[in-house]
């Protein structure tokens, strides 16, 4: 990495700062990633396509992507509703809900685990209502869509919410002095403006949704082919020492993590020019 | 207070302004409509989850909850979580403040790599992190014979989990810091550099006090953050109870004995360190808000 300033630098600091942070970021974060690359690149490839296309792990690829999408769409539909309520009304206790928000990303995984799996067990204090209509929630797919959803929340509210916030009304105002109901309004001068930033919200929710591992296997059951995330496959793995099984499963979710960082940031990117059009 | 007053009713104002207007008020039953679904689902999914934490602690009663809080085992995960944030989080800070220096003071090639490495944590499964280190320093790994070689234990012990803390917590500070220091620009450092200051000086005197609540944030939740991590952490533990258990891997081991008060007990700890965490953000974001107040011409 060479430096090439435009103007003649004034500040000092530029080489040890850059120069800490790349090899730290290096050896803390790039190091270890290399070596799940690399471990994979040595298995012979009949035993790489034997650990990754194993049923249960294809099984379990279903689920996660399949549960990710369905959670991080859910919480693009809630976060929505949450955004523009704390943007657009006044109601009692409007700053503990926005501090609260964020607890998903604040609280420890395993503790949002437990709790979920407490309140939708059997007995729990949703459970026992949804039980006897012949809902299960906890310890099958339905409570890890629970679990994900709470945990992608905060991301599609944060990121919706301040693009809301600086939303200017004048559009809206000529929408409706051109005679547009509030419905087309919304749906052809709002949206439109809040789209990248769902789409964000969105990629964000479903990126951490794929490799959460803590909040669902509590509420999970772990029942093979059933409700076993790809996480816990390799968790699976390690723990009957097969290595080199869980390091393919890892390799895999490495390639969907690069490529979901690619797209946030390809969205960002679009976003950030839309939102300067606006303003 | 009085500032606080007029925060409140400055956010209060837009919201009243908005439903005071007929372009940007909706129908008072969609309005309705739509405080109640997300109210409600507010309710359902954070609430809940919340207050069954507590419920759950404190449902055998106050003894009971310090007792298990007293437990030897829940004693010594309170210890070794302390230790592993103690070493990730200024670790981090030091970090943070240096890829934010970079970053928003400086032009240059592979500005976008640097930030892309710093959003990798973010996206990356904690187990795939957890099981990177094992690769690396495990009896199996690159450097294990190494290791054995000289009786250093770095997986299944406490190096390996402060590893895997550092990893998970890498983001927090810089992602904090990044986009408020390229909003302040760095004018106010250039002129302080032509005035004669030296770059620490300039550090102390021109840039922290401009940081510090942001910097202050990204150090609480960074080390919520590492004292909550369950994924990586249990890769890299080996869970020997007493040794290499953390707080979040001792709510693992009472839930599966079916102990769920002390269960929740210790779980409700950490739900406490969430809830402050939270408070202090709202907290900052007050203090920005009003710092940026003051600096609008009147």
């Amino acid at each position: 990495m060479t430096a090439t300033p435009r103007l003649p630098r004034v500040l000092p600091g530029f080489g040890l700062s850059l120069g800490f942070s790349v090899s730290y970021g290096s050896l803390i974060v790039l190091v270890p990633l290399a070596a799940i690359f690399i471990r994979s690149a040595g298995m012979p490839l009949a035993d790489f396509l034997h650990a990754v296309l194993a049923p249960r792990v294809l099984a379990s690829y279903r689920l996660s992507f399949g549960l990710s999408l369905l959670a991080a769409a859910i919480n693009c539909v809630f976060g929505l509703l949450l955004a523009w309520s704390l943007v657009r009304y006044r109601f009692p206790g409007k700053k503990l809900v926005d501090a609260l928000i964020d607890l998903p990303f604040a609280l420890p995984t395993a503790v949002a685990g437990i709790a979920l799996t407490a309140l939708y067990a059997g007995n729990g204090w949703i459970g026992r209502y949804l039980e006897p209509l012949g809902i299960k929630v906890a310890f099958g797919p339905l409570g890890i869509l629970v679990a994900l959803v709470f945990i992608g929340l905060p991301f599609v509210v944060r990121t919706v919410q301040p693009v809301l916030e600086d939303l200017d009304t004048e559009l809206e105002e000529a929408a409706t002095c051109l005679g547009a109901h509030r419905w087309q309004t919304f749906r052809h001068v709002i949206l439109p403006v809040l789209q990248p930033a769902l789409m964000t919200g969105f990629a964000l929710a479903f990126a951490r949704a794929v490799g959460e591992y803590g909040s669902v296997i509590f509420i999970s059951g772990n029942i093979p082919m059933v409700s076993e995330i790809t996480p816990l496959m390799i968790m699976t793995k390690l723990e009957q020492f097969d290595y080199a099984g869980a390091t393919a499963i890892a390799s895999v979710m490495l390639v969907v993590s690069f490529l979901m960082l690619l797209m946030i940031n390809l969205l960002q990117s679009v976003g950030a020019r839309h939102h300067g059009r606006n303003s | 207070m009085a500032a606080l007053v007029s925060h409140l009713y400055a956010q209060h104002d837009r919201a009243a302004l908005l439903e005071g207007r007929q372009a940007t008020r909706e129908p008072r039953w969609i309005k309705w409509s739509i405080l109640t679904v997300a109210l409600g689902f507010f309710g359902v999914f954070l609430l809940l989850p919340l207050a069954v934490v507590f419920v759950g602690a404190l449902a055998k009663g106050g003894q009971v909850y310090l007792d298990s809080l007293r437990d030897p085992d829940t004693l010594s995960a309170i210890w070794l979580t302390l230790i592993a944030a103690a070493i990730a989080v200024p670790l981090n800070l030091v970090f943070g403040i240096a890829a934010a220096w970079a970053i928003a003071r400086f032009e240059f090639h592979g500005k976008q790599l640097l930030l892309t490495l710093i959003d990798l944590p973010f996206s990356v499964s904690p187990v795939v992190a957890g099981l990177s280190f094992v690769l690396l320093f495990g009896s199996h790994g690159w450097f294990g014979a190494w290791l054995a070689a000289h009786d250093i234990k770095i997986i299944f012990a406490v190096p390996g989990i402060v590893l895997a803390t550092v990893f998970v917590t890498v983001s927090f500070v810089a992602r904090e810091l990044i986009p408020l220091m390229q909003a302040q620009g760095r004018e106010e450092e250039e002129a302080a550099v032509v005035l004669g200051a030296r770059g620490w000086q300039v550090f102390w005197h021109v840039t922290l006090p401009n940081i510090r609540w942001a910097l202050l944030y990204g150090v609480m939740i960074s080390n919520a953050r590492a004292m909550g991590e369950f994924g990586a952490v249990s890769v890299v533990s080996g869970h020997i109870r007493g040794q290499t258990d953390t707080l979040p891997l001792q709510v693992e081991v009472l839930y599966n004995d079916y102990n769920f008060a002390a269960a929740f007990s210790v779980a409700s700890l950490l739900a406490l360190l969430a809830l402050l965490t939270l408070a202090l953000k709202s907290w900052v974001e007050w203090r920005s808000g009003r710092a940026l107040q003051a600096q609008e011409p009147v």
